[in-house]
């Protein structure tokens, strides 16, 4: 096990990056801390790539500065830094032994030939490659393949691992099984983990803290659950997840909370600023009644689609000022009479809505 | 057979029978000299295999091959990395660089050295104009000539398996490297050398065999003071009418050359998988 004291803080003021006329990264600032999971979440474009790069040092920002605990790292090349990095397609050494493969950072460091074979040998362990050690990558699985890049890039106790879409050539059920090995495996090393995925699930299972980015600027930096209840913009907000988002005119804010209007309804929902032009609701946040109901938000529509996934299922309805609703409902508390064209009412609680 | 592999027969038609005609036919009739001519049997074949002087042609043969090979697949290797890993203007230079000695004919080329190299050439008499020598170098009429022609014309020949390596490398295998603090040098000798050593292996079987039958360059640069395997062929088919002699030479040269083929495509397949 390793010393969760080598792990490192990272801080990123004012990062930019600029590849010609093309701007990749607008004014990132952002602090990871010391044994944090972070994730880089966006979609292909958005610039998280680039920053996982500029972080390992293999890109020089254009703009900004980056600090390691507190001392600058902006003008240290990628070999001083040290990072550990497990990238996309694994990026083995082709001609070495899974253990020869993991022994590189090792003799990169020129430690004992000794200190070598016994630090192999718990990595192999670690990673679940017991018996594995003198075969080459190619005769190994997709799956393996990722265990040694892991287990190359922890070797040398870096104080950051930086990841980068490591589990894009999965299958799904390895993904399931590789993100609950690399959950295990952040716990029992206690480094600082930058992992770059457009895999909202994934984030969502894997990060202490998610930065979702697009065209190149941070959207929002938070805590999975904060980030998915509480987006601080459309684009978070349809990103991760399916969100209802009902155009809505802005009125007052009283003292129990927001005020706003929607097809002559007055509706209540969370926000910060005081109104927003529309609100968002998670679908599996939306109750169905028969009736009316007198507490928290209510607004009548008729159930358009009905899909049957299971263990839930979702309806699709309209309002009658003709906006489109989704919910998301566990099947046993669809009510019988639920039918395509049935009138319904739609209900939220004023916490589980928010002002965009 | 299934239509695809009839119209790619069709297609592969012409090409089929003009090898026929133009080198399986001849081949078989130098086959059939170098067990009849004279008389029937394996004299021929006792005989290059017993004469001192076939012997030491077919040993310095191998061995201005091999320091060729050498030559050639180093320097190609060093062009080749300029040439893939640069900026876009050393790209282009060094495109120029590799193309233009490309088409420039044989012939032309092993004058050129001859201008360059002889006892009255270009090099002599500026070594001897600064005064740096006052007898000429001798570096024509011997194997340095040849090897210095023969390298310059096969260069080409290695730098494209070698490109095609270098290119397929996957990058992020470079990054990998660096990223856990391994240096340029390190990087080069440990993950990048080993990485495109298939592509190695592959220029070298290619100047090798290219090299074996070289005749014009070695005639020319040679003098006829190094005579290689090919010349010889020619000197006993054309100069001293022993056809069954020259035709055995030959049948040997052929046999060296599968040989050599075969065990290196062997050692180089199995890289190429992974």
């Amino acid at each position: 096990m390793l010393d969760s004291v080598s792990a490192g803080e990272i801080e990123a003021a004012g990062i930019g990056k600029n590849f010609g006329r093309f701007t990749a990264l607008k004014n990132i600032s952002l602090t990871v801390g010391r044994g944090e999971f972070l994730t880089l979440l966006g979609p292909s474009g958005s610039g998280k790539t680039t920053f996982l790069m500029i972080l390992a040092g293999f890109e020089a920002p254009s703009a900004g500065r980056l600090s390691l605990n507190g001392v600058d790292m902006t003008e240290t090349d990628a070999e001083t830094r040290g990072f550990g990095m497990v990238f996309q397609g694994y990026a083995l050494f082709p001609h070495m032994t899974v253990e020869q493969n993991i022994a590189f950072p090792l003799r990169v460091q020129k430690q004992s030939a000794q200190q070598i074979k016994a630090r192999v040998a718990e990595m192999v362990e670690m990673v679940g490659l017991g018996g594995h050690g003198h075969k080459k990558p190619s005769a190994l699985s997709g799956g393996q393949q990722q265990r040694v890049a892991l287990a190359r890039a922890l070797a040398y106790e870096p104080p950051v691992l930086l990841l980068d879409e490591p589990f894009s050539a999965l299958d799904r059920n390895l993904r399931g099984q590789m993100q609950d090995e690399m959950r295990r495996i952040h716990k029992d090393t206690g480094t600082t983990f930058v992992f770059v995925t457009h895999d909202q699930e994934e984030a969502l299972a894997l990060s202490t803290r998610i930065a979702i980015f697009n065209h190149g600027e941070l959207q929002q930096i938070d805590t999975p659950r904060e980030i998915y209840d509480r987006p601080s913009n459309r684009f978070v907000a349809e990103f991760l997840g399916d969100i209802n988002i009902l155009p809505v005119n802005p009125k007052l804010t009283d003292e129990q909370g927001a005020l706003a209007e929607f097809e002559g309804r007055a509706i209540r929902a969370v926000s910060d600023q005081g109104g927003g032009s529309s609100v968002a609701v998670r679908p599996e946040h939306m109750i169905l009644s028969a009736d009316e109901m007198p507490q928290g938000n209510s607004i009548p529509a008729k159930i358009t689609d009905i899909v049957y996934l299971g263990a839930e299922t979702r309806l699709a309805l309209k309002t009658p000022g003709g906006s489109d609703l989704t919910m998301s409902l566990p099947t046993h508390a669809v009510p019988a009479t639920a039918a395509v064209g049935a009138p319904f009412w739609v209900n939220w609680a004023p916490e589980h809505g928010v002002f965009l | 057979m299934s239509k695809s592999m009839k119209s790619a027969l069709l297609l592969l038609g012409p090409l089929l029978a003009f090898l026929m005609l133009a080198y399986v036919f001849p081949f078989l009739g130098i086959l059939r000299w170098s067990f009849t001519l004279p008389e029937l049997g394996l004299g021929n074949y006792s005989d290059a295999l017993t004469d001192p002087l076939v012997l030491s042609v077919f040993w310095r043969t191998l061995r201005v091959c091999v320091i060729v090979t050498v030559v050639s697949v180093a320097s190609a290797y060093v062009i080749t990395l300029l040439w893939v890993r640069g900026g876009p203007v050393q790209r282009l230079v060094m495109e120029l660089c590799i193309l233009i000695p490309f088409w420039i004919s044989v012939l032309t080329r092993a004058f050129g050295w001859l201008a360059l190299l002889s006892n009255r050439g270009l090099i002599n008499t500026w070594l001897q104009g600064i005064g740096l020598t006052s007898d000429p170098l001798t570096m024509v009429r011997n194997e340095f000539g040849v090897v210095v022609g023969m390298a310059h014309f096969l260069i080409p020949f290695a730098v494209f398996p070698l490109a095609s390596a270098m290119r397929n490398l996957d990058e992020r295998v470079l990054l990998a490297a660096r990223g856990m603090g391994a240096g340029r040098q390190r990087v080069f000798w440990t993950v990048f050398l080993p990485m495109t050593a298939p592509g190695i292996l592959g220029a070298a079987l290619i100047v090798f065999v290219f090299a074996l039958g070289f005749f014009v360059t070695p005639a020319i640069l040679g003098g006829g003071r190094s005579v290689m395997v090919a010349e010889l062929v020619y000197l006993r088919i054309f100069q001293s009418p022993n056809w069954g002699l020259g035709a055995a030479i030959s049948v040997i040269l052929m046999i060296g050359v599968a040989f050599l083929m075969g065990a290196l495509m062997k050692a180089v397949r199995p890289g190429e998988k992974s």
